[in-house]
């Protein structure tokens, strides 16, 4: 901690406000206010619980990610293993005594907030994964030894998530630690060899899997098959953004929500509630800001001179955007349906917060980019 | 930096390197997002926004509200009855239990009632309204409006119901309404069309016959519903068409006095116009209150109706099958006259009874009418005289003049679906039905209308009609029509068929296809059903006779009053074959038990002068025609003639001049 303050020591608090990406922060706060706006719509045009409480929390992590970002990267660097073990700890928490909905357990009641460790660690592990490969050798990172810490690191909260059982989130989880795997420069021979474990073992998962699970994969390839059971969803999510057409129903008058045809409008389809009431030029609108706030994000991890900060970016960067993807192209019909949050946008104070600390940590890389850790 | 510049920078390098490759399939999948976005909302926009429709928006359809029927001068016999409903939504209801409980003390709703009421609410959704009571009388309407501040989601409703305000009086004729059922459903289009649960429909008579110009068609409430189904706000409203109302040919004054001669009685009147087919009334008793029919009829209404042994369910006038008995003789004179089998001064010498081949024939009067010519045979109905030109006339020759007059063939056709056609016999009918020769002694009975013939009482009006037109095709019918020619136009075109006639006569060419050639130009052809016309007359003027002179059958029921003077005929058809014992003893019609007594019968039209009207009377082992039937004709003549005049002004009303 007393390396960190003398570093601070160098730049004024002025030098660090104006070396801000302030355009990753309109950004964040276009897409802050655009999701207060959307979770208005889903409580019919009112200012109800989700609207209320999705603003006060949108608000507080915006400002806790702007204290955040003042933190040196090198403090995050140093905090990287005991940011994991933290996380992990809750993850056991929440195995043994979370506080269990609609049939997962998977939340921790902290006194002021019920906490979702597993949206954490979506986090933790690419800090944890930076750290690990800030020090490595090119030459090391392909030994077979080298490779055992971090894939104990990703397997252990994969196992707990799982058997939440969460599988959306263990998926993310996991997806976020093989891109950072992939961009420490891991063989490539690795990524093919365990795909195609993976693509031969499929048969073996699926037959583990809840029978609501394998429903839901059956239903992406057949969403007819049961159009008000397990289809239900993915055809009304259809049906509202198509009817959305170029610009939208209008603020408000999206129906397919408004009269409650829509499921889980708060959270994961939230994306769709907004196409359907924006239409295609909101849709293109919403993805190019979150574009913009990608680039961003790359470009800083581009422009900063320590590795740990460069493959966070990077890092965190590919997740966003896996998240993103994957829960559009989940409203979209392109995806089985998985339980996957639309960063920001969907209602969910842990998702929220993961996303704003990972934010912070970018803000942080931009405004220390000078800063060299050894 | 511990790791040597050069690892450093191999280590740079593979990430910037890897991110590129990254940064490059990011643009690919968001660019394949922006793609699916795009064949969502602009391409299959139509589709996904009609099926956004479909789900939001739900029609409710309005029960149509049923086209009246009005008797000839415009009375109403058949309407929509204003009635209080109570309605309860239950879904809107805090406390179902409390509010059925005081609405069961209100209304003083029975036990069975009671729970017929809850069950039914458990098969509903908690959204439709429920029907607590289909009719309130005024008292429990206002009852109910009084504690309504008490009964929350009560609703008392105005709505419409039919009412037949006549009672029994049209029960046959119009037939009743009661709900839809499966069969009418499937059977019917245009019901299927306009159904919304509830829907009262024709079951039989003219409210079945003319169902799909009655029913009308549905008014629509669109509404916006929820994923739930409930209704959030009414967007569309369309109007109904209501059903045409249907004007019928019907007195109302005639339907309800033959009602009124014919209580207690079983049995069926039916009087016609003669030129235009009209019916002017047409009822079969006894008779029910279709009323009854309305909200479900009681188990004991029911049982009263169908144990009753004077069969009211039956439709007599057109479903009914009787021996025409003496009613069929002006018709086998005719047919006699016709073919040349005799000529009216044949005589035959009447003894009471006419041996052949050892069985014995009787006539009515047991110590014989002596020497009779046609016209005294037809006055006084002997029976011996027509034995003995059925023999000479014989079967097949009898039928083809009884069918063209309109025996043996459905009168309305489609219209009535109880009709029956009835049975004119022949020796071919016999051989092919029950593979048996014909009998001469079954001629015998046959022209005395016993046996195998069977004739409606409408057929029997029908034929009369016919004869007293002057032997002219009629179509008789129930619904009036606007573009009707009027009685003179009818009559003189049957003058103009008739001159036509005699200026050909003298051509090659058969005067009687002539005129048929003539006629066949027309939609309704009044097809000359005679050969020659003085056959007729002389047969009208017999039963002139019949009615109006000493000796004749029903000269007590005769009028003295030209204006209302007119000729009929008796017939008394037996039930049972009599056997020798009580011809013997000569029974007296009230000593015998009720259902082995005769059917008595009369045909009769009038005035006589200028006839306008023909009916037919059948009381159901009534005893003798002459007793029986005949005193109903000349209260029905009566009437019939004083009302004459208000019906001919109307007729005029409604002419389309063209």
């Amino acid at each position: 901690m007393y390396q960190t303050r003398s570093i601070t020591n160098q730049l004024t608090f002025f030098q660090k406000v104006r070396s801000f990406d302030f355009i990753l922060l309109v950004c964040v706060l276009i897409i802050g206010i655009i999701s207060c706006f959307s979770m208005y719509s889903t409580d019919g045009g009112d200012l109800l619980y989700h609207s209320k409480s999705h603003a006060i929390r949108f608000f507080v992590f915006f400002l806790m990610m702007i204290v955040f970002s003042f933190f040196n990267i090198k403090f995050w660097h140093s905090t990287g293993y005991l940011f994991y073990f933290i996380v992990l700890g809750f993850l056991i928490w929440a195995s043994l005594y979370g506080i269990t909905a609609s049939g997962s357990q998977r939340w921790v009641s902290l006194y002021f907030i019920n906490l979702q460790p597993s949206e954490l660690m979506k986090i933790a592990i690419i800090v944890c994964f930076a750290r690990y490969y800030h020090r490595a050798q090119v030459s090391d990172v392909n030994s077979f030894k080298n490779l055992l810490f971090p894939i104990t690191i990703l397997i252990i909260p994969i196992a707990l998530v799982v058997t939440q059982p969460d599988l959306g989130t263990s998926i993310l989880i996991a997806l976020s630690g093989l891109v950072v795997l992939w961009l420490a420069g891991l063989n490539i021979k690795y990524f093919i060899y365990s795909s195609l474990f993976f693509v031969i073992s499929l048969p073996f998962v699926i037959s583990f899997l809840e029978p609501y699970q394998k429903l839901r994969i059956l239903t992406f390839f057949n969403p007819d098959k049961d159009p008000l059971g397990a289809g239900y969803q993915i055809i009304q999510s259809k049906i509202a953004i198509g009817s959305g057409g170029l610009t939208g129903k209008g603020f408000l008058k999206g129906t397919q929500s408004y009269l409650d045809f829509l499921p889980e409008k708060h959270t994961d389809f939230i994306f769709t509630l907004f196409s359907e009431e924006h239409g295609f030029t909101g849709s293109t609108f919403l993805l190019a800001i979150y574009a913009i706030m990608i680039f961003r994000i790359l470009r800083i991890g581009s422009f900063t001179r320590s590795y740990f900060a460069k493959l966070y970016c990077f890092s965190f960067a590919a997740a966003i955007f896996i998240y993103i993807t994957v829960n559009m192209s989940m409203v979209l019909g392109l995806l089985p349906i998985v339980g996957s949050p639309l960063p920001i946008m969907s209602y969910g104070g842990s998702s929220m917060l993961a996303t704003m600390l990972g934010i912070s940590i970018v803000m942080s890389a931009k405004i220390y980019n000078k800063q060299v850790i050894s | 930096m511990i790791s040597g510049s050069d690892t450093s920078f191999k280590k740079l390098n593979t990430i910037n390197r890897r991110m590129f490759i990254f940064s490059a399939a990011k643009i690919v999948v968001f660019s394949g997002i922006v793609a699916r976005l795009f064949t969502l909302q602009i391409n299959q926009n139509k589709k996904y926004l009609t099926l956004s429709d479909k789900n939001r928006l739900r029609e409710w359809k309005l029960p149509p509200e049923r086209g009246e029927f009005t008797d000839f001068f415009g009375n109403t016999i058949a309407g929509n009855l204003k009635v209080y409903q109570l309605h309860v939504v239950p879904e809107q209801v805090e406390d179902f239990k409390y509010l059925m409980v005081r609405l069961k003390d209100i209304l003083d709703l029975s036990e069975k009632q009671f729970e017929k009421i809850v069950k039914k609410k458990k098969s509903q959704k908690p959204w439709e309204t429920l029907v607590v009571s289909e009719n309130l009388s005024w008292d429990q309407f206002s009852k109910v409006n009084f504690y309504l501040h008490e009964l929350v989601g009560a609703k008392p409703v105005l709505s419409v119901a039919r009412s037949y305000p006549h009672n029994e009086n049209f029960t046959h004729v119009l037939g009743y309404v009661a709900q839809a059922s499966p069969s009418d459903l499937a059977n019917n289009e245009i019901i299927k069309k306009n159904h919304v649960p509830g829907l009262r429909v024709g079951k039989i008579g003219l409210e079945k016959a003319f169902e799909n110009d009655l029913i009308g068609s549905n008014g629509i409430q669109r509404y916006e519903v929820n994923a739930y189904g409930k209704r959030i706000n009414q967007i569309d409203f369309l109007e109904g068409k209501k059903g045409k109302n249907i004007r019928l040919t019907i007195d109302t004054e005639v339907q309800k006095l033959s009602n009124e001669l014919l209580a207690d009685k079983s049995g069926s009147i039916s009087v016609m116009d003669i030129y235009t087919g009209d019916i002017i009334a047409m009822h079969s008793s006894p008779s029910f209150n279709p009323n009854l029919f309305l909200y479900g009829i009681s188990q004991e209404d029911w049982q009263k109706i169908m144990e009753n042994p004077l069969k009211p369910l039956i439709n007599k006038t057109v479903a009914g099958l009787y021996s025409p008995g003496s009613t069929i003789k002006p018709l086998v004179a005719l047919s006699a006259l016709e073919n040349n089998v005799i000529s009216p001064k044949f005589k035959v010498k009447c003894t009471g009874k006419m041996e052949m081949y050892g069985q014995a024939y009787h006539c009515w009067k047991k110590k014989g009418h002596g020497y009779m010519d046609l016209r005294n045979a037809i006055k006084q109905s002997c029976d011996t005289y027509f034995y003995e030109i059925a023999r000479k006339l014989g079967v097949d020759r009898l039928n083809k003049t009884a069918l063209k007059f309109g025996l043996g063939e459905k009168v309305f056709g489609q219209t009535f679906i109880d009709e029956k056609k009835g049975l004119v016999p022949s020796t071919k009918w016999k051989k092919d039905n029950l593979g048996l020769g014909w009998v001469l002694g079954e001629t015998l009975i046959t022209g005395i209308g016993q046996g195998y013939i069977q004739t409606t009482p409408l057929q029997l009006c029908l034929m009369t009609a016919q004869l007293a037109n002057g032997g002219y095709k009629i179509y008789p019918r129930i619904k009036a029509e606007k573009n009707q020619d009027s009685f003179e136009v009818i009559k003189s075109k049957i003058e103009i068929m008739a001159n036509k006639k005699i200026e050909d006569e003298d051509t090659t060419i058969s005067p009687i296809i002539k005129a048929r050639n003539f006629l066949s130009t027309e939609k309704n052809q009044h097809k000359i059903l005679y050969r020659n016309q003085e056959n007729i007359k002389f047969i009208l003027e017999a039963m002139w006779g019949s009615t109006n002179e000493v000796m004749g059958t029903s000269f007590a029921s005769r009028f003295d009053d030209k204006k209302y003077q007119f000729a009929g005929k008796t017939g008394t058809a037996q039930v049972k074959k009599i056997t020798e014992r009580q011809r013997e003893l000569e029974l007296k019609a009230k000593d015998m038990p009720y259902e082995d007594r005769d059917h008595a019968l009369y045909i009769a039209f009038g005035p006589y002068k200028n006839p306008r009207y023909a009916l037919s009377i059948i009381v159901e082992h009534g005893g003798s025609g002459s007793t029986t039937a005949a005193p109903m004709a000349k209260k029905l003549f009566k009437l019939i003639i004083d009302r004459h005049e208000e019906r001919e002004k109307v007729f005029k009303q409604n002419l389309i001049i063209s």
